[in-house]
């Protein structure tokens, strides 16, 4: 006799009279719920919705509720992957119906406007009062809009679109690239650190520069960088070497790559160095932690909320436990890996902490895969531990692809990128 | 996904008879899956590798899977890339930052986690 049925037969179960008579139970035993230990988490993205999944994976009576307000959530990873012609929004779109449907999570489509971390409240936009034992909170980046002298929202929704948040911007930007004449120019241009994926507008100018090559051979890339130095420099610049030459130019801050001023009607940015006039313009603005994070008094002066390494329990306020980018989580990078790697660890570690048992010692990983060409794959990985300064890199692990790769590797790296995507979207949403 | 009946009944106070024989008392003496019982640190070391190699190491995609391994093959297995003596683009890079001790932990993990989803 199997002692465990699926969710699927229990949904069965529930239709039948059997189960009828238990329903009719639900209505008069409130003050048992009441007593369950009760999880809310603020933001569906890598770090929420990888906690979600995990909580009800690991401790399936404890009650989850994820509060995102988008249907259908579009992932960083794989939209640079858009821009150069190699996947569609569908193919980087995901859904919450199997962490609702299959994993029992209670996902509500609605915003948080506010923490209250005394009475351990949620208020959500529509009003309504959500109570919570603990609270995650992972609701990535917002961006620092006043930092560059005539840029603004609603440039970026228009003209000059950041894309780094995946959805309406990433389809501007693509069709931009689309529309452009052959012999355009292209303009990226980074933010100083720390910020959101530090690979990710490299690798961007890696796949804008793979589409142009076949389409528009003419054009240029120019990356105007805020930094003196940018993630797998190296890797990168042979990359571009190898399979663009002369195709992708990059300009450090000092030498005339920092922009302090943008003009969307001229379509020009301002360097020390003068005006640079694009085409396409792609501005990715300084960043901080999410809004809600800054309403909830869960950030310092940095902008990002500072934790407990050791469960990512906000300093600032007990009970709530801030993951993801909006976090200060030591040498990690800001990733989606990162992010669910941290979602993992609040949720193992709530788990002990309902139980009145001290949580493990955590342990995090990341790996940012970056793609150059479809044949041309290159990684940074790290496994980080908790030190008396907080959270560091291992000493001897991680690292990058090596700079003497062979084309056999970069091939499995670039395999292995399609591999990482497809585990991670499921092991988290699926 | 699997679940006990009682990990889903416990908490709302629905007794057994409601449903029949079809449970039995000694399924899950605790709401709480077998894999939350596991080693504390040994879970908390292996949840991360799940982000490439899929939910309890049950790959979607073109990275290895090693979903229903034994710990005995995952300890092998993990030593050799830390050690390099198996050749790999990227796993002797994660395998550098365990100890042997650690591996252990992680071979265990994973080596039982899915006799719990039999
Ligand atoms: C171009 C690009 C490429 C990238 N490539 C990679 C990659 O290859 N690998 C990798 O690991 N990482 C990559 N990243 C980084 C990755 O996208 C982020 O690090 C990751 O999304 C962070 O997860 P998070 O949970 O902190 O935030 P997010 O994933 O952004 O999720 C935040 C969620 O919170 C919701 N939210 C915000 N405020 C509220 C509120 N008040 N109420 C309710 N919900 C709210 C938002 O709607 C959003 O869905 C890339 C990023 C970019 C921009």
């Amino acid at each position: 006799m199997s002692h465990r049925i699926s969710r699927r037969d229990f949904n069965k179960l529930l239709v039948s009279g059997v189960a009828g008579s238990a329903l009719g139970l639900f209505g008069t035993i409130k003050p048992a719920f009441a007593a369950q230990n009760r999880v809310v988490i603020i933001g569906g993205g890598f770090g929420g919705a990888a906690a979600a999944k995990y909580l009800k994976k690991l401790d399936p009576s404890i009650a989850v509720t994820l509060v995102e307000p988008k249907a259908t959530f579009y992932t960083c990873p794989f939209s640079n992957w858009v821009l150069g012609g190699l996947r569609t929004m569908q193919d980087i779109g995901q859904t919450y119906t199997v962490l609702r449907n299959r994993h029992g999570v209670n996902v509500i489509a609605d915003k948080a406007t506010g923490i209250d971390a005394v009475k351990r409240t949620v208020t959500l936009k529509t009003g309504r009062v959500l109570n919570y034992g603990r609270l995650i909170v992972s609701p990535g980046i917002d961006f620092k809009w006043s930092a560059i002298e005539g840029y603004s929202e609603a440039l970026s929704n228009t003209k000059m679109p950041h894309a780094y948040q995946a959805g309406s911007q990433t389809i501007l930007l693509h069709k931009q690239l689309m529309a452009m004449k052959n012999g355009g120019r292209v303009l990226i241009c980074p933010p100083g650190n720390p910020f959101r994926c530090p690979p990710g507008p490299y690798e961007r100018a890696s796949l804008i520069a793979h589409y142009l090559k076949a389409k528009k051979p003419k054009s240029k890339i120019i990356i105007l960088d805020a930094k003196e130095k940018f993630s797998k420099q190296g890797l990168f610049k042979k990359g571009w070497d190898t399979l663009y030459p002369g195709m992708i130019e990059w300009r450090s801050g000092p030498t005339g790559g920092k922009i302090s001023k943008v003009d969307g009607r001229a379509m020009s940015v301002t360097t020390d160095f003068g005006v640079e006039k694009g085409d396409v313009i792609n501005i990715i603005p300084p960043q901080q932690a999410g809004k809600i994070a800054f309403d909830a008094g869960l950030t310092d002066a940095s902008g990002w909320c500072p934790i407990n390494p050791n469960t990512f329990e906000s300093t600032l306020h007990p009970g709530v436990h801030v993951i993801g980018d909006a976090c200060i989580a030591g040498a990690m990078p800001k990733s989606g890996f990162a992010a669910s790697s941290q979602g993992k660890v609040a949720a193992a570690s709530i788990i002990r902490l309902f139980q009145g048992k001290e949580p493990a010692p955590p342990s995090l990983v990341n790996t940012c895969y970056s793609l150059i060409g479809t044949d041309y794959g290159i990684s940074v990985a790290g496994v980080y531990s908790l030190s008396p300064t907080g959270i560091i890199e291992v000493p001897g692990s991680g690292g990058l692809t090596p700079m003497d790769a062979d084309a056999d590797h970069l091939r499995e790296e670039a395999m292995f990128a399609d591999g990482w995507y497809k585990n991670i979207s499921q092991d988290i949403w699926g | 996904m699997q679940v006990s009946i009682r990990s889903l009944l416990t908490a709302c106070f629905v007794s057994f008879a409601l449903l029949g024989a079809g449970a039995d008392a000694s399924a899950a003496a605790n709401p709480a899956s077998k894999t939350a019982e596991a080693n504390p640190r040994g879970q908390i070391l292996s949840l991360s590798c799940a982000s490439c190699h899929g939910t309890d190491g049950k790959s979607v995609g073109v990275i290895p899977s090693f979903y229903g391994k034994t710990p005995e093959y995952l300890e092998t297995a993990l030593k050799d890339f830390k050690s390099g003596k198996r050749y790999s683009t990227v796993m002797g890079r994660h395998a550098k930052g365990y100890s042997d001790e650690e591996i252990t932990l992680i071979a265990q993990y994973f080596g039982t986690v899915w006799q719990n989803n039999k």
